[in-house]
């Protein structure tokens, strides 16, 4: 017992002081860092474009769905062979197909399916491009300077090699609201 | 660039990536847990809490040290997040509910991680440093600490003597994942991960919110704990907000326990003695990724779940490296991965989280499958059994099976049991065997310590919360008191020399009983509880 005892003291005097080191001055440190100029230009996230949220209207570009209720991000958590969630799926193409005035099968899979955060920022150029038609009519800007603000929001593939190159649906909705 | 190529790609850079860091990483960690030196630091800690550096432990001495050093990181863990409403930066998010409370508590202190609740509206940043981001260094320190008593177990002769808990852990802290955490936080941050101290941000008209998140992702992955500081985990654009940091924190995840073998076999004395364990986590790594990025790629949608910046490369294989080590963080909703898919997720769980396994803890799991291999070994040629020079006679055979058969007993008992409770099909998310899966993934994740989950379960009622938290102790401590029998025992052998029928453990008969046992193990256990989730539904 007096072993037993003897440990768990020890351990607890060595779990303060570590508390102490990786619990506060850690984060400190690394929060110090963080703000030397030039390091991070946006670590606080002030007007962020990293992430997306559902807007008002149809004025705008759609981000991807998302199944999340903020502030908790999160996915659908739906698995394929949910025959539920397929009647969901059919039901987005449906709709944004109309929406968009386009046939069902040139709404691309990103448009109908939940991010994994509910907040991805990111669309494919496919789903961009169906957009364009609607945001040039409901804004009123020209449908050449639509693309152009498109263009200017997409990024080249992630290191060159990953994936396809993405539209970020925040970054292009803020450049709509200064040409207006 | 077709997307198969690019993923290769990805999976090359990570690979040269740890290759560049095996050999100094790994001589590195074998001389922080051989030196004889203290750091000033070091003192300062050992002085204040009144351990004596310099003198070593009995195996049951240093297994009351893990447990008793445990039971106070639980209590002072579920006792920050009661109290939240006293600490600063709560933002409102008031005193954690005691069924939370009891299942974070042991789950970080075990290195699990998972989460059965929402940290934008469960836990402040205060709770978070104090509490989550200690128990990601302490956790995984204490995992090396084990692992390192279990080497030393094979390398020393004749003596009770396995070292001191306390000074493992400290220099397990200090001078391995701090530094590491901390130049990679700041890679991090300069890559775009986020670090703030406020609650949140306006996102056009709405708040999103934020945390100090590039000091817990860091130690988050570095440990293989797998805790999000948000609730979509490394899926969130703050916690992994592009291709470059994901490939890093993916790297993050890996090098320990792989530069582990390293550190193995140069205290070993025979380097081959670890590249052979390499190469059975490697390979067993590298098929289990092919399975899931196959499935992924021909599933009927393949971007449910997924963050468009991953892509399906990106996504599978930060999905299998978290499920193959102990880490349990998520950049995809591993519950809308396909059946095979999250099939191969749940069996890298399933082997027992050793290919190649959280910080320590896959370096030890590993070991003690090397035992029961040279058993089986043994048993074949009629001989008595050795490894590494350790004759593996009744003792230890016997620790090394209740090391491994730990987590499968409290897996399926645990399962089989909220499989037949009244209240478990109205918590499941998806019907059918899909609904199976999502019970056995959650005790999968629970008694392996891994972490993550089908997310879709609801696990928030009492049974959940109290059964998973027992599964997640259970599961760690049983093997790794095992695990120290084991190291004590074999330290008061003295070593056999290596005659004619020495059974040679650095080559590839050795490397295929090995993996094979890793395989056969797990399937002899698990295959009926499979072919009725995972396997059912890949067959739909």
């Amino acid at each position: 017992m007096n072993t037993v005892l003897k440990q768990t003291l020890a351990g607890l005097r060595i779990l303060l002081v570590l508390t102490v080191i990786t619990g506060i001055l850690y984060p400190t440190a690394v929060w110090a860092v963080s703000r030397l100029p030039g390091l991070h230009p946006n670590a606080e996230a002030t007007n962020t474009t990293l992430v997306a949220v559902p807007r008002d209207g149809t004025g705008w570009f759609f981000p991807r769905p998302s199944a999340a209720t903020l502030p908790a991000s999160g996915g659908s958590n739906k698995s394929e062979v949910n025959t539920d969630y397929t009647a969901t799926i059919a039901q987005r193409r449906t709709e944004i197909a109309h929406r968009e005035g386009v046939a069902e099968d040139q709404v691309p899979e990103d448009a109908v399916t939940a991010s994994a955060s509910g907040l991805d920022p990111d669309i494919s150029p496919a789903y961009a491009a169906i957009q364009i038609p609607r945001v040039a009519r409901e804004t009123g800007l020209p449908l050449a300077q639509v693309r152009s603000l498109v263009s200017e929001a997409t990024t080249p593939r992630p290191l060159g090699f990953i994936g396809e190159p993405l539209v970020n649906t925040t970054h292009l909705n803020h450049l709509l609201t200064t040409s207006r | 660039m077709s997307d198969t190529m690019a993923g290769l790609l990805q999976v090359g850079l990570l690979v040269v990536a740890l290759a560049v860091v095996y050999r100094p990483f790994g001589d590195y960690m074998a001389r922080v847990y051989t030196g004889s030196k203290h750091s000033r630091v070091e003192r300062a800690v050992y002085r204040f809490t009144r351990v004596d550096p310099d003198s070593e432990q009995r195996w049951g001495n240093y297994a009351l040290g893990v447990l008793g050093f445990s039971v106070v990181g639980v209590v002072l863990l579920y006792l920050l997040q009661r109290l939240q409403t006293l600490l600063p930066f709560n933002y409102g998010r008031g005193a954690v509910a005691p069924g939370v409370a009891f299942n974070t508590a042991i789950s970080f202190v075990t290195n699990t991680n998972w989460q059965s609740y929402v940290p934008e509206t469960t836990m402040g940043h205060s709770v978070q440093l104090l509490g989550l981001t200690v128990q990601n260094f302490l956790s995984g320190a204490v995992g090396m600490a084990v692992a390192m008593a279990l080497v030393r177990g094979f390398v020393r002769q004749r003596t009770d003597r396995l070292g001191n808990f306390w000074v493992d852990l400290t220099r397990g802290t200090i001078r391995i994942l701090l530094p590491v955490a901390f130049l990679f936080a700041i890679v991090l941050v300069a890559l775009g991960v986020v670090m703030s101290f406020k609650s949140g941000v306006s996102v056009d008209g709405q708040t999103v919110a934020t945390a100090p998140v590039a000091s817990q992702e860091a130690i988050k992955e570095l440990g293989t704990n797998g805790g999000g500081v948000l609730n979509a985990n490394s899926a969130h654009p703050f916690e992994n907000p592009n291709a470059w940091t994901n490939l890093v924190e993916i790297f993050l995840i890996l090098v320990i326990p792989v530069c582990l073998t390293r550190t193995f076999g140069t205290m070993v004395g025979n380097r081959k003695q670890g590249h052979v364990l390499l190469g059975v986590m490697g390979a067993l790594w590298a098929a289990v990724l092919a399975v899931i990025w196959a499935a992924e790629a021909h599933g009927l949608r393949p971007l449910e779940g997924k963050e468009l910046r991953f892509g399906i490369p990106g996504s599978a294989l930060f999905a299998n490296t978290t499920t193959a080590t102990s880490t349990g963080a998520i950049n995809a909703q591993h519950d809308s991965l396909t059946g095979l898919g999250g099939g191969g997720t749940l069996l890298n769980m399933l082997f027992g989280e050793m290919t190649p396994g959280g910080v320590g803890t896959g370096l030890y799991s590993i070991l003690v499958m090397a035992v029961i291999a040279m058993f089986l070994a043994g048993l074949m040629v009629g001989r008595t059994p050795e490894y590494l020079g350790k004759k593996l006679g009744k003792r230890e055979v016997t620790a090394a099976a209740i090391a491994i058969l730990a987590m499968p007993t409290v897996m399926l008992i645990g399962s089989g049991v909220a499989a037949v409770l009244p209240g478990t099909t109205s918590a499941l998310n998806n019907p059918g065997a899909h609904g199976l899966s999502e019970i056995l993934y959650a005790y999968a994740s629970a008694s392996n310590n891994n972490g993550s989950a089908f997310g879709g379960i609801t696990v928030t009622s009492d049974w959940f919360q109290a059964s998973l938290g027992v599964c997640m102790a259970l599961g760690r401590f049983i093997p790794i008191i095992a695990v120290l029998a084991l190291a004590g025992s074999l330290a008061a052998q003295r070593k056999v020399p290596v005659s004619a029928g020495t059974l040679p453990t650095t080559g590839p008969v050795f490397a295929s009983m090995l993996g094979g046992s890793v395989v056969l193990v797990a399937a002899l256990t698990f295959v009926p509880a499979l072919a009725l989730g995972p396997i059912a539904e890949a067959l739909q």
